[in-house]
């Protein structure tokens, strides 16, 4: 995928405006132009086809769009693409390393915890906790549990019930320190091991 | 959940912005970080022809603290204001609030000047203004003014703004010598808008004596409601909480009675008021 510009075909209407978005999305220059009324989470799915960034509640309540802008979380459902112009955007495609074609090759520390601890079922959270905790841990690399549990306050997840989430956050700020730090209870962490 | 279509206008400084916000009138809104005004597109609550976007602006992204207080500019994010240290040793009920609002990952986006903007009475934001005496700078093209918090909420949701003006600033006292504050809530999630809250701001004199208790609530009035709590704290914790309750004006909603919400008002009062006396005497 490459920086071309595609003209939105799709859901533009009478008295939308329309405007040229140039971003720079995992590192990569995008760039196309879309009605004013598209989400940044629309953009990037519909226009960019970057469907990795998941849209639950669309008023921002779920946390599931999150993506980080300029290096911080934020929900892309309550950005309009035009608002973030020139600026630049992490989604989950964007926190493994990235090969030539852009694709995620091996997968970052939070990524890997989130395999190790079983924190996900279906997945449709899971990009959304993704984002979030890696700004997390940038922030704040060595979390207590109860940090760890206010790191993930703002996003929803209704299959897990997040002590696994919770448990990937602590084994991914391990993993971030030492990248072959053992497993040591094969992500069947509970209350209380820490 | 799809806005209706409008218009943007990405003005870079606030003259244009102005001019823009003259020229669409009635038919403009300002749109800042968007954490309150794309949920009311998205559920078309609202549906203006055209929006003016103020975060091209970067001159109003700023926080700034002076002798007097702390000024915060309109495109200062909820999470710069709280974690500026200066400010926060100037005024600081303005972190003890700001925690209590939404989630971190809002407070990167929403702007204190935009939830005041928004005069939602469960906005932490609009009862800290009102608690400490503050006051929001708008600009139009017919001019400036600094409209003081006790004239600046009309009601739900509605603040002296004209449709052309833009708040581009708003201040916030400096905390007075020998005083505390504390800010305490109740809501059924964490993040979530509170049930009811109170923020207490107590000022001692040098000896240690209470000289002032005065408590704000939301989420159970119309507009921020402040009480001077002075004489009935003097009077005993009970009286206070008795004082609160009386004066609260709360509603039924879905998510509690009014009665069960004016009873927080009693207890939070007690709390916040215990809160900031403990933190004005160390
Ligand atoms: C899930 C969720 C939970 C939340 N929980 C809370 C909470 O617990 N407490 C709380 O206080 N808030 C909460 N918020 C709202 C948040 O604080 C918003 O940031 C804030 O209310 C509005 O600020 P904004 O910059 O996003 O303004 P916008 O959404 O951009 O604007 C809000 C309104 O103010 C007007 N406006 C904005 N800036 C200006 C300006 N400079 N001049 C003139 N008019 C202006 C707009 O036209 C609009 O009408 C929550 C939001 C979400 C999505
Ligand atoms: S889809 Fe954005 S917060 Fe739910
Ligand atoms: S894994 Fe299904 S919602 Fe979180």
């Amino acid at each position: 995928m490459s920086g071309e510009e595609t003209v939105a075909d799709h859901g533009v209407e009478s008295g939308d405006s329309v405007h040229l978005v140039p971003v720079t999305v995992n590192g990569l220059a995008r760039s196309a132009t879309v009605p004013a009324r598209r989400t940044l989470s629309d953009y990037l799915r519909h226009d960019l086809q970057l469907t990795g960034t998941h849209v639950g509640c669309e008023h921002g309540v779920c946390g599931a769009c999150t993506v980080l802008l300029d290096g911080r979380p934020v929900r892309s459902c309550l950005i309009f693409a035009v608002s973030v112009q020139g600026q630049e955007i992490t989604t989950v495609e964007g926190l493994g390393q990235l090969d030539a074609d852009g694709d995620p090759r091996s997968l970052s520390p939070v990524q890997r915890a989130f395999r190790d601890c079983h924190a996900l079922q279906c997945g449709f959270c899971t990009p959304g906790f993704l984002t979030t905790i890696t700004a997390g841990l940038a922030e704040n690399p060595e979390p207590s549990r109860e940090e760890a549990v206010e790191m993930i306050a703002g996003n929803l997840c209704r299959c897990t019930g997040y002590q696994n989430i919770v448990a990937a956050v602590l084994r991914a700020a391990e993993l971030t320190k030492d990248p072959d730090a053992p497993n040591a209870d094969d992500g069947h962490r509970h209350e209380g091991d820490r | 959940m799809k806005p209706a279509p409008f218009s943007w206008h990405g003005p870079a400084s606030v003259a244009e912005a102005v001019s823009l916000l003259a020229e669409v009138g009635h038919e403009g809104k300002v749109l800042a970080g968007g954490q309150s005004l794309v949920p009311v597109l998205a559920m078309r609550l609202a549906s203006p022809a055209h929006l003016v976007d103020i975060n091209k602006i970067a001159d109003l992204a700023y926080v700034r603290t002076d002798a007097d207080g702390v000024t915060v500019g309109a495109l200062a994010r909820h999470r710069d204001v709280e974690r500026d240290v200066a400010a926060g040793a100037a005024q600081p009920l303005l972190a003890q609030a700001l925690v209590n609002v939404a989630h971190p990952t809002i407070r990167n986006r929403g702007t204190t000047v935009g939830s005041l903007a928004h005069a939602d009475p469960s906005g932490e934001m609009t009862c800290v203004l009102a608690l400490t005496g503050g006051s929001v700078t708008a600009v139009s093209v017919r001019g400036e003014r600094t409209i003081p918090a006790a004239e600046f909420f009309l009601g739900p949701l509605e603040s002296a703004l004209a449709p052309d003006e833009l708040a581009i600033s708003a201040y916030f006292p400096r905390a007075a010598p020998f005083s505390g504050s504390a800010f305490v809530e109740l809501s059924r999630r964490h993040g979530d808008y509170a049930l009811c809250g109170v923020g207490t701001v107590v000022t001692l004199d040098p000896d240690g004596a209470v000289v002032s208790v005065r408590c704000g609530y939301l989420s159970v009035s119309d507009t921020p409601l402040v009480l001077d709590l002075t004489q009935a704290w003097a009077a005993g914790p009970e009286e206070a909480a008795e004082v609160a309750r009386a004066a609260v004006d709360p509603a039924d909603d879905i998510h509690a009675t009014a009665g069960y919400r004016r009873h927080l008002a009693g207890v939070l009062t007690g709390r916040s008021i215990e809160r900031a006396l403990a933190r004005a005497r160390t």
